[in-house]
């Protein structure tokens, strides 16, 4: 059993065929190439499949790609700008260290997108609160945190140290 | 995981048709989040989903009667902002916003939660403790269910194959009440967690007795629970340290847990116990705090 969905990710709509009980990374990586959200737990727990959907962020290991038709989608390849300019979390990410073995990076840099988004000034337990579901396993937490911290000043414009 | 008919109902109307038509064959989803899991492991295996996802309604709090009614599609994430929830139950703001994470939060439904049925689950402990009902509706009517009747046994509930719980009634509780929800988690913040508890607790202002209080607890029994012995112990007494031991000592004696990877079944017993105890103290103290 099929049906055909439309999806516009990162601006670019997308008309595929897909089983019914596909997953949405499935129908990401697999359908679409687009190969930089990773699966690490699948079962919603590792945050490494981190997707925004309509602007929320969710697992999208535990999405059916059918329930994404007509959705608005962003992945971690829409955040940079088209040039290849790294967005300023991402760019946070590398400069303080947040980039580590880089499993997780995706999910992690497309949750601060999100929280950046809804709070342009979370102090460091609002950041704790809304990363807890992204699990890095080298451990790199105070980095990452301070990723967030210096991409959120960026994205304010005051000046960074 | 294995194919499936799929329809997606727009209106309230729709979807009780076609669960009227496919009963236990069908499966409704709301968030998603419990069964695609259940799902990908094939312990649940429909021959017809029923997604919940384009059905306009049911995501609208609104206060009636004394009460505040959630509508079941409202997610956990929006539950915990509401500032209805927030301003009326603080408790049970608090405890969506403590349920796993925030992506979760943001797809997982106050209503599919219940109907799912985890024993392990929060909400369902403090909506006991705030004395919640369900609504249920099918093609021939609705009915209200109240939540300590609703819950049947792990994963099980009073739900008949053709009804969809529509929404929660929660009532706001009355001056002089304080209420509480802790719970035990011995390794992650978004991990089940060992023991839950919440309290519920009026108090009468002039004498500083019990006038009315609410025990529940979860992860501790095949479904949440309602601590109705231990709360008899305490209506009608003073808050005294010998008060909390002996409800804590009754209530332990009602849980009836498993041994798995978050503690022996002896030791979820005992813990119980302890949070039992200071989960009505905190609402005590609570409740006696309560200017008006």
């Amino acid at each position: 059993m099929t049906r055909t969905i439309t999806l516009r990710v990162n601006g670019k709509e997308h008309t595929v065929e897909v089983p019914v009980q596909r997953l949405l990374i499935d129908c990401l990586r697999y359908d679409l190439g687009l190969t930089g959200t990773k699966e690490g737990c699948s079962v919603g727990v590792c945050g490494a499949c981190t997707v925004l959907m309509n602007g929320e962020m969710i697992s999208s290991c535990l999405t059916l790609a059918i329930l994404a038709d007509g959705a608005e989608l962003r992945t971690v390849e829409g955040l940079a700008q088209e040039d290849g300019t790294l967005s300023p979390v991402q760019q946070a990410f590398i400069d303080h260290g947040g980039f580590q073995c880089g499993i997780c990076t995706p999910g992690m840099v497309t949750a601060a997108t999100a929280l950046l988004e809804a709070n342009s000034q979370p102090n460091e337990d609002d950041i704790k609160e809304w990363m807890m579901g992204n699990l890095c396993r080298c451990t790199g937490y105070y980095k990452i945190i301070a990723s967030i911290k210096a991409a959120a000043a960026q994205l304010r414009g005051e000046a960074v140290s | 995981m294995n194919p499936f008919a799929y329809h997606t109902p727009e209106t309230q109307e729709e979807a009780l048709a076609l669960l009227h038509e496919h009963g236990d064959n069908a499966k409704l989803m709301a968030g998603g989040t419990a069964l695609v899991i259940m799902m990908k492991q094939r312990l649940v295996v429909p021959e017809t989903l029923i997604s919940l996802h384009r059905l306009r309604g049911l995501t609208a709090v609104q206060e009636t009667n004394g009460s505040l009614q959630l509508g079941a599609l409202l997610t956990h994430r929006a539950a915990e902002t509401a500032p209805l929830v927030r301003a009326h139950l603080p408790v049970l703001a608090e405890t969506y916003r403590r349920v796993a994470t925030v992506r979760i939060r943001n797809v997982a439904t106050v209503g599919g939660a219940l109907a799912h049925a985890d024993p392990n689950q929060d909400p369902p402990v403090t909506l006991l403790a705030l004395d919640a009902q369900v609504q249920l509706a099918s093609v021939g009517g609705s009915r209200t269910v109240p939540l300590t009747d609703f819950f049947s046994d792990y994963y099980e509930t009073v739900l008949r194959p053709d009804e969809l719980l529509t929404a929660i009634r929660v009532p706001i509780p009355p001056p002089h009440t304080g209420s509480a929800h802790i719970k035990f988690l011995p390794r992650t913040a978004d991990d089940y967690a060992t023991v839950g508890v919440a309290a519920t607790v009026q108090v009468d202002p002039a004498t500083g007795t019990c006038q009315d209080c609410r025990i529940a607890l979860g992860s501790v029994g095949s479904t949440p629970l309602r601590a109705q012995q231990a709360e008899a112990v305490v209506r009608g007494q003073r808050l005294t340290p010998e008060l909390l031991r002996e409800v804590g000592a009754v209530a332990q004696q009602q849980t009836d847990p498993i041994s798995d990877t978050r503690g022996s079944a002896d030791y979820k017993r005992a813990m119980a116990g302890v949070f039992v105890r200071r989960a009505l103290e905190q609402a005590w103290q609570q409740a006696q705090a309560t200017p008006s």
